[in-house]
């Protein structure tokens, strides 16, 4: 195989602005400040994608009242997605042109809606710890992120009283929704400890003061399930075995449809704007 | 219109010897004198009905129209036009509550409603019937639908009936962002490359005609105006309305560089304003009885969305039962 010549630091510095304007399938570019970024692209991708799963049900609910309360949902997970990765670059690139090994979302947003009760079981898990992280977010060092946590933890709180309450009242209601809720519970459940995880990227941020570190709200979180699960007359899971790797673009195989899905436009059509 | 009188038939039976001539009168006085009839009010069995029929269907209308809509939020080109179009079908979800609402008022229940709905013994508005394949077809949805949908909406505040009246104002309020972000998607492809030059155009041939449908059959052929407009449910005849959404939105389309898609369409100074082609009435009429290209994929996916629902709605109603008797004993 004949050598390649070698990378001349002038054509490392075009390689440079090329990727900074989006490149497709370049890796997210991480100006600056890497842990930061990376963490940016967490809390964003979060909120990102279970936004858009949410929006899948957007004409289908069992309700009209229930399509109006996911569509709010959906929207605010959204609004917070977009702040989120516009203070990490340019959202839209980052929503659009990215691949799934660029997403740091966690498994658990990621899985499909299956049910009404999976999504509610799903957004009861996801909404606790992100009502509890954005609490403490809101005293970050970074005043950004503490702006943009402090607002949305007002809305947080909204999404886990109304998840909270679908649980209870799917979990104490029929014969049937309790065990479409069992179901769901079995899904959503594994992939709880993925939430609690703290890697290299992240304890730097937490070292800072930028991130909050996720261990210190497990017990809350824990007994919040607890107390809502009691509730629903439902007991909590036994723990099972971590799947993880969300945080470092090791998805499960549903993200790359949904991305699939939500990028077929401006990845059809790229040198246009909406 | 979302709310257009569909049938071809008189519906107002003559009325009977069991409403007494005197609280007729006193009713039509009322209405003729712009005042809002109230739910507890006496009115006459052909007006409740007439009513129930009108609001029913508009309320279905807003529901059914959240599909093709719905049918491109997960594929919304950008955040910011994510965020907008699932604000407008949550808009619209809640355009259809209130109406569900206002029709409850006249005795009807939301069950019943829904239940004519699957059954195919209401209608909704034949806009619906139609796919949506492009994004360019969201931006014609908000300009063309939502700006036909206001100019019948407007009037319908002034509407005899109170609660309908005043579900109107809520909605007309919603209504003009629906419109110019629509109209704003339209004009960002309009200006765009030349592949979104061409999803525009084609977009607006196949939202026009639809569009001007949704006024409803042409006067001669719309034989409970005369009643309904005495009775101040509709202000204006459907000819009056679709002349008037003509004349402002042809301007609207040349200031896009978009071609209107009908050779007869010329500016007529005696009358100021736009004469323009017959519309074709037999795809009219096919469409109203269940005939449009996806009619049936709409039809489905409410009934599958309703019967997929069943459990929770009843887990909701057992739940509640339960807490109730605990809160009891
Ligand atoms: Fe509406
Ligand atoms: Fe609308």
């Amino acid at each position: 195989m004949p050598s390649l010549p070698p990378i001349r630091p002038e054509d490392e510095a075009v390689a440079e602005k090329v990727r900074l304007h989006g490149a497709f399938d370049a890796p997210a570019e991480l100006p600056h400040d890497p842990a930061r970024t990376e963490y940016l692209l967490r809390l964003g991708d979060d909120a990102l994608i279970l936004g858009q799963r949410l929006s899948e049900w957007c004409g289908h609910a069992p309700s009209v009242e229930v399509d109006l309360s996911l569509a709010n949902l959906s929207l605010d997970l959204i609004g917070q997605a977009t702040l989120f990765l516009g203070e990490a670059g340019d959202a839209d690139q980052l929503a659009f042109k990215r691949d799934v090994l660029d997403f740091r979302n966690c498994w658990l947003v990621e899985q499909p809606n299956g049910d009404f009760a999976r999504t509610m079981v799903r957004h009861l898990l996801f909404s606790t710890w992100q009502h509890l992280l954005y609490q403490r977010l809101s005293a970050s060092t970074d005043p950004a992120i503490a702006g943009i946590a402090a607002k949305g933890a007002k809305e947080i709180a909204y999404h886990r009283e109304l998840a909270a309450e679908w649980v209870v009242r799917l979990g104490d209601g029929t014969e049937e929704s309790r065990a479409r809720t069992l179901d769901g519970l079995g899904w959503c459940w594994r992939f709880v400890p993925e939430l609690f995880e703290v890697d290299e990227q992240l304890a730097d941020a937490i070292a800072r003061g930028i991130a909050a570190d996720p261990r210190e709200i497990e017990p809350e979180w824990r007994s919040s399930i607890g107390a809502v699960l009691g509730e629903a007359t439902l007991e909590v899971p036994a723990d099972t075995r971590p799947i993880l790797g969300g945080r470092r673009g090791h998805h499960s195989e549903h993200l790359g449809h949904l991305l699939a899905i939500m990028q077929y436009l401006p990845r059809t059509y790229p040198d246009a704007n909406w | 219109m979302y709310t257009t009188e569909l049938g071809k038939q008189p519906n107002v039976k003559p009325i009977g010897p069991a409403e007494d001539p005197a609280l007729l009168e006193a009713f039509e006085a009322r209405v003729a004198a712009d005042e809002f009839i109230e739910p507890k009010d006496w009115m006459p069995e052909a007006y409740r009905r007439t009513l129930v029929r009108q609001i029913s269907q508009h309320a279905h209308s807003e529901i059914v129209g959240m599909l093709p809509e719905g049918n491109w939020i997960t594929r919304a080109p950008s955040l910011r036009r994510k965020q907008i179009l699932l604000a407008k079908v949550q808009d619209e979800a809640g355009h259809g509550l209130y109406l569900y609402c206002a029709a409850e008022t006249l005795g009807t229940s939301r069950e019943e409603m829904i239940e004519a709905l699957h059954s195919g013994k209401a209608k909704y508005s034949t806009i619906f019937n139609y796919p949506t394949l492009t994004w360019a077809d969201i931006a014609a949805i908000g300009w063309l639908v939502d700006g036909a949908a206001i100019m019948n909406q407007v009037p319908l505040q002034r509407t005899s009936y109170g609660p309908y009246a005043r579900a109107m104002v809520r909605v007309c309020k919603e209504e003009s962002f629906h419109q110019r972000q629509g109209y704003e998607a339209m004009t960002e492809l309009a200006n765009g490359t030349a592949a979104q030059k061409r999803m525009a155009q084609d977009a607006f041939n196949r939202w026009w005609w639809p569009s001007l449908m949704m006024f409803g059959p042409p006067d001669e052929n719309s034989p409970n105006t005369a009643q309904s407009m005495r009775w101040r449910i509709k202000r204006d005849t459907n000819d009056e309305l679709r002349q008037k959404f003509v004349d402002i939105t042809v301007p609207q389309a040349e200031y896009l560089g978009l071609t209107v898609p009908d050779s007869a369409l010329k500016w007529n100074d005696d009358k100021g304003g736009y004469d323009f082609g017959e519309v074709d009435w037999d795809e009219f009429y096919a469409v109203v009885r269940g005939e449009g290209p996806v009619a049936r994929e709409r039809m489905t996916a409410r009934r599958e969305a309703w019967e997929q629902g069943a459990w929770v709605r009843e887990a909701a109603a057992a739940h509640e039962a339960k807490r109730r008797k605990r809160a009891a004993a």
